[in-house]
């Protein structure tokens, strides 16, 4: 289907490079979670938390489709969807690195859920607005998805935590281990400078300190403590990626590698 | 376009069915945002997704070109509008009757009530049910489980 109703704004060339790599970001940390939680599918505690699971991967997935596209776009090399997603390696995804960890146990992938749905909670409220017209379109259309995805997210928090000793001493320890991983979150470099000084996102450090608010919120009612140690700044998004992700993408790019163009 | 001819196309829009519910239509459930004629000359149609990932979509732009193709406007433009969100509150009044006549409870900001019996006494399962727009139920009367449209 043709995509875009309004045409998109002309950015001058410097700016359109930037919200390329901004762009690809967004997309890839949506699709390497979306990806790590649909390895949870056939192996959740509860049937309702497969379906609830692999809900939220689909809805992640849907975004990446969109982010890729515009990405693939605004680069101009003729790189669609899919062959951002599987022509890639690994160097070249610009995901958090955060959405890329294992999933450990389930308290893990909620902590890790928790904190990611509550980043895109800002982000996309921020883009929800933007200048750049079809940035704004996904932003809102996603934004919606995630406000069910945090509600989901965060409500296993509040119930692993505040629950028994062994659920309270996994969320605690899925915490302690991803925390590190957060410190890229809100800290922006020269693309996001370049996005947010041309209006096109608001500032990432000050949404860090709402995500911050809403995370210490969360994380008391969840009888949760805020680890001790500071984040340390993982570069996920400038490529520099843990070991983790190299496994993720061998599995999901398998068949567009072994098989390549093939089709349905 | 004159109102004759805009009337036989929403007409035929219409008659295309939810590829996953199709009981109601894709009218019925709100995402035929537009149908015009352009400066192109051309015939305009735009579709939003219910959810971005909803793999409905396809399948409901598949069946639209089909319809359009088979009806005489094989030039006729498909767009993805994503602009405003679709919102469950654009499901029809029709739609709803039709969802609740299935056995889905439609999209509603009060409690759930049971397609089956009637009963306000229902209990959310899962917020997430078999399709994207979907949570799973539980009647607290009639112990009979259901979706529920979710509203988004």
């Amino acid at each position: 289907m043709n995509a875009a109703v309004t045409p998109p704004r002309r950015h001058p060339a410097g700016l359109t490079a930037a919200l390329f790599r901004y762009v690809l970001r967004l997309g890839d940390t949506s699709l390497v979670l979306g990806q790590r939680l649909g390895e949870w599918v056939g192996h959740a505690p509860a049937l309702e938390e497969d379906l609830g699971l692999a809900n939220l991967a689909l809805d992640l997935i849907g975004q990446a489709r969109l982010f890729l596209t515009y990405a693939g776009e605004l680069e101009g090399r003729g790189r669609d969807e899919d062959a951002l997603a599987y022509g890639r390696d690994a160097p070249q995804f610009a995901n958090l690195a955060l959405a890329e960890q294992p999933n450990g146990d389930f308290g893990s992938t909620i902590v890790r859920q928790v904190l990611l749905d509550a980043w895109q909670l800002e982000i996309y409220e921020g883009l929800a607005s933007s200048t750049d017209t079809r940035l704004a379109a996904i932003a809102a259309k996603a934004l919606k998805e995630t406000r069910y995805h945090y509600r989901f997210s965060s409500g296993w928090l509040v119930r692993l935590g505040d629950g028994t000793d062994e659920s309270h001493r996994r969320a605690q320890q899925g915490l302690e281990s991803l925390w590190r991983f957060t410190g890229e979150l809100f800290a922006a470099d020269e693309v996001e400078a370049e996005i947010s000084a041309a209006g096109i996102a608001p500032r990432l450090e000050s949404q860090g300190q709402r995500w911050s608010a809403r995370i210490d919120e969360v994380l008391d009612e969840a009888t949760l403590a805020r680890p001790a140690h500071q984040p340390y700044a993982w570069h996920g998004k400038r490529g520099v990626h843990t070991e983790h992700l190299g496994h993720l993408l061998t599995e999901m790019q398998h068949v567009s590698r072994s098989y390549p163009g093939a089709r349905w | 376009m004159s109102g004759g001819e805009e009337a036989r196309i929403w007409r035929l829009l219409g008659a295309v069915p939810d590829p996953e519910i199709p009981v109601v239509s894709i009218l019925d459930l709100g995402i035929v945002r537009y149908v015009r004629r352009e400066a192109d000359g051309r015939l305009h149609v735009g579709i939003t997704p219910t959810y971005l990932a909803c793999p409905a979509t396809e399948a409901i732009r598949i069946a639209v070109r089909d319809t359009l193709d088979q009806a005489g406007y094989a030039d006729a433009a498909l767009e993805a509008v994503l602009s405003p969100p679709w919102s469950s509150d654009w499901v029809t009044e029709a739609g709803q009757r039709k969802l609740a006549a299935f056995g889905i409870a439609p999209p509603s900001p009060q409690p759930v009530c049971c397609p089956r019996c009637g009963s306000g006494a229902t209990e959310r399962v899962s917020e997430f049910g078999s399709t994207p727009c979907k949570a799973h139920y539980r009647c607290s009367a009639c112990l009979e489980p259901f979706d529920a449209f979710k509203c988004i």
